[in-house]
């Protein structure tokens, strides 16, 4: 065991007993961030820019034109590592004008908000381009059954976006003029 | 049709190594033998040949010979030159003849298969996300597998009916169809109902019923197994799950004593649909459309699902006591099933011999369609009989089981699935009688039971049937049973238990198999559970072939 050598302590110099500088030099530091500018978001009444491709809670889209994209093809399900995505799938009524030509589309959606890892495989296997995960990042709930994402929830989290191609639309447009598509 | 019964073998040179195939076979069917997959869409080995697809093409050659003296040609090393037929041969319509030569892999297949496909895929819609074929789709698998993996159309793409009706339990799509013609032969030479065809030309053909027809034939969804695209899809299944996330797990179709052969698909103990297996001693590859609806009573509303005693609910334990309470020491009648599968026909015939009870069996009969679905409705009379459970040709009703109630020689009534009240037993000599109920769905009967003790279907315990040609065929449990039930083996050997001392069965199957084949003029010799499980067995049913089957001649069964 080493041996403890015991030294004696220098006794305090009077600007040392007076504190002063000591106090000095912390005001110094604290007056000096007064000035500087703020970095602290009040959140939640303040909320962080999310960047453009970052992957939140996934939703569902709607086209410019009001019509749900999904056609509960349950590759997202299929692809889901977690299993948190649930889907039940149901056909299109005939006689729904403007959706009657899609054929099928999802009876339930559910999405585990429990399970889910953020992985954004269901947004990449899409076929549809229907699902997204977008830049909403805080979920929460007070019970296990508020943290499943129905349809409903699903549709109003996700909102509309741009479509790049109206693969339906232009079927649909097909189907009037005869032979196109 | 290709007959493949020829025992006498070819010797062909299929991509430079010699084998021996069966003589007749054609070259698809000669190179599955060995692993090499010719791809087809149209060819289909219990139909006729059509070769209207084109897109099992290869090269074929034969040994030249001089035409004047008649001798081989040879190649400067001395080997036999091969006269390579300048055009690519269909697969399907090529008979195997001795000494041919025949490329499955070349340039030239792989371009004439990327070729091929292209053409397929030029009207083709991309319907792959809501088509219920994608998964099991020949075309997509085709297209991964030879095809040129991009396309060079820029044209417009045909527009066709879609959603069409075809009959009551077909749609049709007539965008994803490739004139393949599978359902047109299909409906002329099984199913002997000509209802299909193609009309107008070219890249507009298209198919649908003859006027004023409709494909209703109780064998019309085998024309959607067969189509390999989705153009035909089944009513019932369309849009209801996807084929990947379902388990398919072998079975019998309890239907009728066709005994056919099937695939159960199911997700999550949950079954979606019923689809034919292949066996060619038994039902080819096809199956009824009524046989496919009856997992429906798997869950169905009169479904038994907790045990009771005196129609109160009670464990299952308690149940099978007060059943054996019930039963002991009386005079028992036992009325058996065809719908109970042998294992459990051979229990309860012991549990016959330990009570010393009357057997009581019925027969439900209808009308024989001379393909699959044959007189008798039941898919284990021979199982009945082979059992020792029977020994007569069971009768269309209890008849004998209502006279021997009337004389009063009977005070407790074991009855497994079966309902006495439409047999012609009259319910006020049921009164005062304990009758212990075994089955899986209510019926008047069981309204009158004092112990009901519900069983699985056949889709959720193991088992063997023997079939109209005396075929034992075994199956498996392929969905979890209901919770809280047991298999009918293990209620039967409880019962056994609680009514013999000096019982010695359990619901073990190789015990009972062992049983069941080991007396000397036993049919089952020299067989196991695990046999009936691999295949169809023939068993001899020599000792009963007087008695007055009901079925007539059909597809595979000759009286």
């Amino acid at each position: 065991m080493a041996k403890t050598v015991v030294l004696d302590r220098k006794p305090l110099s009077l600007s040392e007993r007076t504190y002063l500088p000591q106090i000095a030099t912390g005001l110094k530091t604290t007056f000096s961030n007064m000035f500087k500018p703020k970095v602290t978001l009040q959140y939640p009444e303040e909320k962080p820019k999310i960047p453009q491709n970052y992957r939140g809670v996934p939703t569902l889209v709607k086209d410019p034109n009001g019509r749900e994209k999904c056609v509960s093809c349950q590759l997202c399900e299929f692809v889901c590592p977690p299993k948190a995505i649930r889907i039940t799938p149901g056909a299109v009524p005939e006689g729904e004008e403007d959706r009657e030509h899609v054929e099928k589309a999802p009876e339930e959606f559910e999405i585990n908000m429990l399970r889910c890892i953020y992985c954004g495989y269901c947004q990449e296997v899409c076929p549809e381009e229907a699902i997204f995960l977008q830049d909403e990042y805080s979920s929460s709930g007070y019970s296990r059954e508020e943290m499943i994402n129905n349809k409903a929830k699903l549709y109003e989290l996700g909102g509309t976006l741009p479509d790049q191609h109206y693969k339906w639309d232009k079927k649909k447009k097909a189907e009037w003029q005869g032979n196109s598509h | 049709m290709i007959s493949t019964q020829k025992t006498e073998s070819v010797s062909i040179v299929l991509d430079g190594e010699e084998v021996a195939v069966p003589a007749g076979m054609n070259l698809v069917d000669a190179a599955a033998l060995f692993q090499k997959e010719i791809p087809h869409y149209c060819y289909h080995p219990q139909l006729s040949v059509a070769g209207n697809c084109r897109m099992c093409l290869i090269e074929m050659g034969t040994p030249m010979r001089d035409r004047g003296t008649g001798e081989a040609i040879l190649n400067e090393d001395g080997s036999p030159k091969i006269g390579w037929v300048p055009k690519p041969v269909i697969g399907c319509a090529t008979t195997v003849s001795p000494g041919m030569h025949v490329k499955t892999i070349s340039e030239k297949v792989t371009d004439c298969r990327e070729g091929i496909m292209e053409f397929l895929l030029v009207n083709h819609p991309l319907d792959c996300p809501i088509c219920d074929q994608a998964g099991e789709c020949r075309l997509q698998e085709f297209a991964t597998d030879y095809g040129r993996g991009y396309s060079r159309y820029t044209e417009r793409k045909n527009v066709k009916p879609k959603r069409t009706r075809l009959g009551p339990r077909v749609t049709l799509d007539d965008e994803r169809c490739i004139l393949c013609s599978r359902c047109i032969r299909f409906t002329q030479e099984v199913a002997k109902d000509d209802v299909l065809g193609f009309v107008d030309r070219g890249s507009y053909s298209t198919l649908t019923c003859f006027p004023g027809k409709e494909l209703e034939n109780n064998y019309s969804l085998n024309t959607v197994d067969l189509c390999p695209v989705g153009a035909l899809t089944s009513t019932d299944f369309r849009f209801k799950m996807r084929v990947w996330f379902l388990k398919e797990s072998p079975s019998i179709c309890t239907e009728s004593s066709a005994g056919c052969n099937i695939l159960v698909s199911s997700r999550e103990g949950e079954i979606y649909r019923i689809t034919p297996r292949r066996n060619d001693d038994v039902n080819d590859s096809w199956m009824t459309d009524s046989g496919r609806s009856l997992f429906k009573k798997v869950r169905a509303e009169d479904r038994l699902a907790v045990p009771s005693i005196k129609q109160e609910k009670s464990s299952l334990d308690q149940s099978i006591q007060a059943a054996a309470e019930s039963l002991k020491d009386k005079r028992v009648a036992i009325v058996g099933s065809c719908h109970a599968t042998l294992e459990e026909l051979y229990l309860l015939n012991r549990l016959s011999k330990a009570t010393k009870s009357k057997k009581y069996l019925r027969g439900h009969f209808g009308k024989d369609d001379g393909i699959l679905l044959s007189a008798d409705r039941t898919p284990n009379l021979r199982g009945a009989l082979a059992s020792g459970f029977a020994n007569a040709y069971p009768r269309d009703n209890l008849s004998k089981l209502n006279s021997d109630l009337k004389k009063g020689v009977v005070d407790a009534v074991l009855v497994v699935n079966e309902d006495l009240l439409s047999s012609g037993v009259e319910a006020e000599y049921l009164l005062g009688k304990s009758i212990v109920y075994l089955g899986t769905h209510a019926n008047d009967t069981t309204n009158l039971a004092e112990v009901i003790i519900p069983t699985l279907t056949s889709f959720e315990k193991k088992g063997t049937f023997i079939n109209r040609s005396f075929f034992a065929q075994g199956f498996e449990q392929s969905i979890p049973g209901l919770p809280g039930l047991l298999p009918d083996v293990h209620i039967l050997s409880k019962l056994l238990d609680e009514l013999d001392d000096e019982n010695k069965v359990t619901s073990d199957f190789s015990l009972i198999w062992k049983n069941l084949s080991s007396p000397p003029n036993s049919p089952f010799k020299g067989m196991s559970f695990s046999d009936s499980l691999r295949g169809s067995l023939k068993v001899d049913g020599a000792k009963w072939k007087d008695l007055p089957f009901v079925e007539s001649n059909a597809l595979h069964y000759k009286k």
